[in-house]
């Protein structure tokens, strides 16, 4: 079946793209930038053509609450918000954590802390990508560049999500949100009809009964339940780290940079090498896990690197943790939703890097 | 051997007037002595049992006392936050309509911290059923007050008594849901006398049937006893909870479905 072309916000596709990959439910709250979402599924009704339920949950947090629920029950569903309804929906990102259910977060996020700012911002990178609740605990990050990464990533984000029983958030941006780009789209995907085996969904005779918690008052037992995630995470690093180069193989210097900041800078490395300046970009496309094995590569090759994000220096440090001090690496990063030009990319590397 | 024999002879089907309820679990309660949650779950498993729901059943835990309720009941369960039981089942309930879906939840979990979530679910006229314990104090937490801790009455964060002037007034969460369109079924029961018991059976059996009809949330509140947070004997604690809480807290229904009521 051949895919369909459209132009669309990014913000539409990620609502089309949960129709076709056959997403089970819906459960939001309206927020700035991300309301599209929400209000293009209440347009399509997909309850009466898929049968996947939508509803406009009281709050973001009720919202993540109904998603605990659909995901114990083995369905495929899905929140999505912003930065301030993120926060709220920690304590049920956590809960879902602690429980092993499969789940799909979107935060197109805006500037912060507080109510901040209703633009583009990427400093909610530590929250995402470090636990965001309580606990120990990892959700797998997929940081879209492109309409046509915010459609992709919700079918993977579903895949990875049920092949590790762990939560997978889409960390996007107001820009990449609200632009509008071409897009290709699956064609619709059935909704699965697969009842996994420890999915909640009443207990027959033939089975013992299934319980979803993530309470375990026994210590030991909820340590040897630590050491099972940690497993699962290590797994995780081991086989899930997607990224993309750009002009890496002769690079003297290398940018970092995801979603946003990553297509600002793409520019700026043309710029640079205009000038004579061998610069690379890596782009990481999980935030959890991270690249930073290539990265650490890249530290035998590189004379420096520099961290473009739109926040204060969050990524940094794990570009840092990856370089290991081999390399200097710095930060650079416009915030209160203020997006980075490739020119102020080019003159910083310059300043902070070259030092010229 | 022949006293064992005497007590076999005994055990005979058409002696026996109580036996062990099938959908409840051999786990011990975590429950205090005399208080009145293992009647309530008690109840809850015969009426699954005795309707054939256990293979249609999701249960839906709370933070309190009843946290652990997924260990005592033989069906299949999901704990949820503090508070959030009933967004969690309306995600259940959505996606399973066909299933038997509640939720069992003290007053702090149902009438504080989530409070919204009872109120839109109910208002949503979610199909599932809400079962609510009201002793009027945390019990897990070691007695202190509860959104539903009466005028005067002691607890540990209410020492003197409750004193509405600076605490505030206690709520009443089941009045309040019972003006709501979304609710279908709306009770006030106890369970501290087996009359009483007998009473709680019969709004859960309907909670049930009513369930299959599609047609709004059942919400039933059982008053109940606290003698460890109220640190009264089981016996002073059910006398205490007739004279003080069921004033406050009036038995019996307080909405029934209007094709009833004619």
């Amino acid at each position: 079946m051949e895919r369909e072309l459209r132009l669309m916000k990014g913000n539409e596709a990620v609502a089309e793209a949960a129709i076709r990959a056959g997403a089970d439910g819906y459960f939001g709250y309206p927020i700035t930038p991300q309301s599209e979402i929400l209000e293009y599924l209440m347009e399509a009704r997909p309850y009466q053509t898929t049968g996947m339920v939508v509803l406009q949950a009281e709050s973001e947090i009720a919202a993540i609450n109904m998603v605990y629920g659909g995901a114990a029950c083995g369905k495929r569903v899905m929140t999505t918000s912003s930065s301030p309804g993120i926060s709220l929906k920690q304590e049920g990102i956590t809960y879902i954590a602690g429980a092993e259910l499969p789940c799909l977060i979107v935060n197109v996020v805006r500037g912060g802390p507080g109510l901040g700012t209703i633009q583009p911002a990427q400093s909610d990178y530590f929250q995402a990508v470090k636990g965001g609740g309580h606990g120990d605990y990892h959700l797998i990050v997929l940081a879209p560049a492109s309409v046509q990464e915010m459609a992709d990533f919700v079918g993977l984000g579903f895949d990875l999500a049920f092949r590790y029983r762990n939560p997978v958030m889409i960390l996007s941006d107001g820009a990449i949100g609200q632009m509008m780009e071409k897009v290709y789209l699956s064609p619709q995907k059935e909704r699965s009809k697969e009842v996994p085996e420890w999915a909640t969904t009443g207990k027959p005779p033939t089975r013992e009964r299934n319980i979803i918690t993530s309470l375990d008052l026994d210590p030991r037992a909820q340590e040897v339940f630590n050491q099972k995630l940690i497993a699962k995470y290590d797994e995780i690093r081991e086989k899930e780290v997607r990224y993309e180069e750009f002009q890496c193989q002769d690079a003297e210097y290398l940018l970092v940079a995801y979603g946003t900041s990553a297509r600002v800078c793409q520019k700026s490395v043309q710029l640079a090498r205009a000038e004579g300046l061998r610069v690379g970009l890596l782009r990481p496309i999980t935030l959890f896990p991270f690249p930073t094995v290539r990265i650490r590569e890249l530290a035998d090759q590189v004379k420096g690197m520099m961290s473009v994000e739109m926040s204060a220096g969050q990524m940094v440090e794990d570009v840092m943790l990856a370089a290991n001090g081999k390399v200097p690496v710095v930060h650079f990063g416009r915030m209160g939703g203020i997006v980075t030009t490739p020119d102020e990319v080019v003159e910083n590397l310059k300043s902070k890097i070259l030092r010229v | 051997m022949a006293e064992i024999t005497g007590i076999k002879e005994i055990i005979r089907p058409e002696n026996l007037v109580y036996k062990r309820t099938k959908v409840m679990t051999d786990s011990i309660l975590s429950y205090c002595p005399g208080c009145g949650h293992g009647t309530a779950h008690r109840i809850l498993a015969e009426i699954i049992d005795e309707e054939g729901l256990q293979s249609e059943t999701i249960g839906v835990s709370p933070v309190g006392c009843a946290v652990l309720m997924y260990n005592f009941l033989d069906i299949d369960c999901q704990e949820a936050a503090h508070g959030r039981a009933p967004a969690v089942a309306t995600g259940i309930k959505r996606l399973l309509p066909d299933k038997f879906v509640f939720t069992y939840q003290g007053d702090g979990d149902l009438a504080a911290i989530g409070t919204a979530e009872t109120i839109h679910t109910c208002n949503r006229g979610e199909n599932i059923l809400m079962i609510f314990i009201n002793n009027g104090i945390y019990g897990m937490t070691g007695g202190q007050m509860a959104p539903t801790t009466i005028p005067g009455m002691r607890s540990s964060t209410s020492p003197y008594g409750r004193d509405v002037k600076i605490m505030g007034n206690p709520l009443k969460m089941t009045d309040i849901v019972a003006t709501l369109p979304g609710t279908y079924y709306v009770t006030r029961q106890s369970v501290h006398t087996p009359a009483n018991v007998r009473k709680t059976k019969k709004a859960m059996r309907k909670a049930v049937q009513y369930q299959k009809l599609n047609r709004g949330t059942c919400f039933i509140e059982i008053v109940s006893n606290c003698p460890s947070g109220w640190k009264m004997t089981p016996v002073e604690s059910n006398k205490w909870m007739e004279e003080n809480m069921f004033p406050y807290y009036p038995l019996g229904d307080l909405k029934i479905p209007a094709e009833e009521s004619v």
